[in-house]
């Protein structure tokens, strides 16, 4: 039973979003660059269900965000090198299917594909959903917590109405949210040994459609017209009074 | 036409982001010429569902029944609504950003061989059929082309007032058991637990949220902060920093990996206002912020704002109140 994760470089959260002249992606030079959050969870999933591959689609510096996996136990890594913000969804889950093919006709083959629900960048929430129609395999979606038994796996998450859980044979694609693992720090010799792991580059299989992007943009800078209330303890009157006008005081 | 996926509660109702993506689709209708808007959704309605769909200007609402429907599966639910649309011609297709949402719609846009767009807040020109989504949480905002038919979205949450149409007609059922292939079942929810009690539902349905992050200083930094959330009756909500040095679960965690909230006031205290965090509180309808930083973004950004250390700003506010209410 192996495991192929899937991730992405994204800008990070904490970075200004500053766009790039054409306003077709976020400047990376004024931006720190990170994997997405849900997707540290599919990899630390993945690593605890052993035997993990990692995998990419992104220009020469997403080889950072595949050391990072491989620092923290999986134990190969493919890179499929293109622009990313050329690639939509459907692009992107085709280029995952063929490397899922690929292997499987060289006789490894991966059972199971975990990614993360949706990435924090450009937030399609349809990448795994679209592999799975690629592959004709089962696709369960927004989980916290995976596990595989004899040929099943089990995943559940919050719903709607309470805690779900889904029970399916594999192979299957299961895309994952934050909050059910820690993910868990790399180690020194965790890094060094990532650093060895001989990266397998491929090109993409074919020309992107595309994300049907016309253009960023950046949301209308609201003007600051916050009312300060006082420094300190001193302030505390002026918030109660502000309490009582808003109403949320009444009891 | 215009069909929209609507999710009921358990008590039956509209959730409230189903109507508010009904009263984008009626936004489009209008722009379009009046086309007419059906909406499908799980399970038979209550005469008063139907009444309430018919009052945001619904013709006809598809009702999804049978043993298909009776567990969620996502790619049963886009079987079903893909057999609606076959039947009615619906050139859009469209739901609430939420996670089923997003899944139905996905599974749509992949079923029917189009692209699928997240998170919408506006649509522009009709031809070509132009969106503007959220990005990055929200930092950003992306124009895309929606070309192929059905044009397939979700409406983000609060990207409009959830309001009845100004004259509507009635509405007529339609009961539907379309027929589902057993691949599409395989991926089915086999159990439900009841949720455990005080989990994130509260603090989504909260009016008044108090907001912790770096600034509470450890997992012991919340002892004022809690006395703070039982005196407004309010829910406690983290930024993800807090949750990922473990101070406290993430359940309780507000942003683009946590809930997002809509509350009448949302009190942030120590909280710089990163995007990670600004994506899940920034529908609040007034923020009052208490931050040691006169320049983070979450006090430029708030209604009000105080200027300190959380320590020693809420016990003050928590003497302040309990000394008026004597």
């Amino acid at each position: 039973m192996t495991t192929l994760v899937c991730i992405k470089r994204v800008v990070d959260s904490s970075s200004e979003v500053v766009l790039t002249d054409d306003a077709q992606a976020v400047d990376g030079r004024y931006a720190g660059f990170t994997m997405s959050a849900h997707e540290e969870c599919a990899v630390e999933i993945a690593v605890q269900l052993g035997d993990a591959t990692v995998m990419t689609l992104g220009d020469a510096d997403a080889v950072e965000q595949l050391r990072a996996a491989l620092a923290v136990g999986c134990t190969a890594a493919t890179h499929v090198v293109a622009d990313p913000q050329t690639f939509g969804p459907a692009d992107v889950a085709r280029e995952i299917a063929a490397v899922v093919r690929d292997s499987q006709e060289s006789g490894g083959g991966h059972d199971l594909v975990l990614l993360g629900n949706d990435a924090a960048d450009s937030g399609d929430f349809q990448v795994g959903i679209r592999l799975a129609y690629e592959l004709g395999w089962p696709v369960v979606n927004g989980v916290t917590n995976v596990s595989v038994a004899d040929g099943q796996v089990a995943a559940s998450g919050a719903g709607p109405d309470g805690h779900e859980t889904y029970r399916l044979p594999l192979p299957a694609v299961v895309t994952v949210l934050e909050g059910g693992v820690e993910p868990r720090y790399p180690t020194v010799p965790g890094r060094m040994k990532a650093k060895k792991v001989a990266i397998d580059e491929r090109t993409p299989t074919a020309e992107p459609a595309g994300p049907g992007r016309v253009r960023l943009l950046l949301p209308p800078p609201a003007p600051s017209d916050v009312q300060i209330l006082g420094k300190g303890a001193e302030a505390a009157p002026a918030v109660v009074d502000v309490l009582e006008q808003l109403g949320v005081l009444s009891r | 036409m215009i069909l929209v996926l609507v999710e009921t509660s358990l008590a039956g109702d509209a959730v409230e982001v189903s109507r508010e993506a009904v009263t984008f689709a009626r936004d489009l209708s209008a722009a379009g010429g009046g086309v007419p808007i059906d909406v499908v959704l799980v399970g038979e309605p209550s005469a008063s569902l139907v009444d309430e769909l018919a009052a945001y200007g619904v013709r006809r609402v598809h009702a999804l029944t049978g043993p298909a429907f009776e567990a969620f599966s996502g790619a049963a639910w886009a079987s079903g609504v893909l057999a609606v649309r076959e039947t009615a011609g619906s050139v859009v297709v469209m739901a609430a950003g939420t996670p089923r949402g997003n899944e139905v719609m996905a599974h749509v846009g992949a079923r029917a061989g189009v692209a699928m767009a997240a998170n919408v807040l506006s649509f522009g020109g009709l031809s070509p059929f132009t969106v503007t989504r959220q990005v990055v949480g929200g930092a950003a905002l992306e124009e895309m082309q929606l070309s192929q038919r059905p044009a397939v979205f979700t409406v983000a949450g609060h990207a409009v007032e959830a309001a009845p149409a100004d004259a509507p007609g009635p509405a007529e059922v339609v009961v539907e058991t379309p027929a589902v292939a057993e691949a599409d079942l395989v991926a089915r929810v086999v159990s439900t637990e009841e949720p455990e009690p005080d989990l994130s539902g509260s603090l989504k349905s909260a009016k008044v949220v108090v907001g912790a992050g770096r600034g509470a200083g450890s997992s012991d930094g919340f002892g004022d902060l809690l006395e703070l959330t039982e005196l407004l009756d309010a829910s406690l909500g983290v930024s993800r920093v807090v949750t990922s040095l473990g101070w406290r679960p993430h359940h309780e965690q507000v942003g683009q990996t946590g809930s997002r909230i809509s509350p009448d006031l949302y009190i942030p205290c120590g909280i710089s206002g990163a995007i990670q965090h600004w994506a899940g509180c920034s529908s609040a309808k007034a923020i009052l912020a208490i931050n040691t930083d006169a320049e983070a973004p979450m006090v430029t950004k708030a209604t009000y704002a105080v200027i300190g250390d959380l320590h020693e700003v809420v016990p003050a506010i928590n003497a302040e109140i309990r000394r008026r209410r004597g």
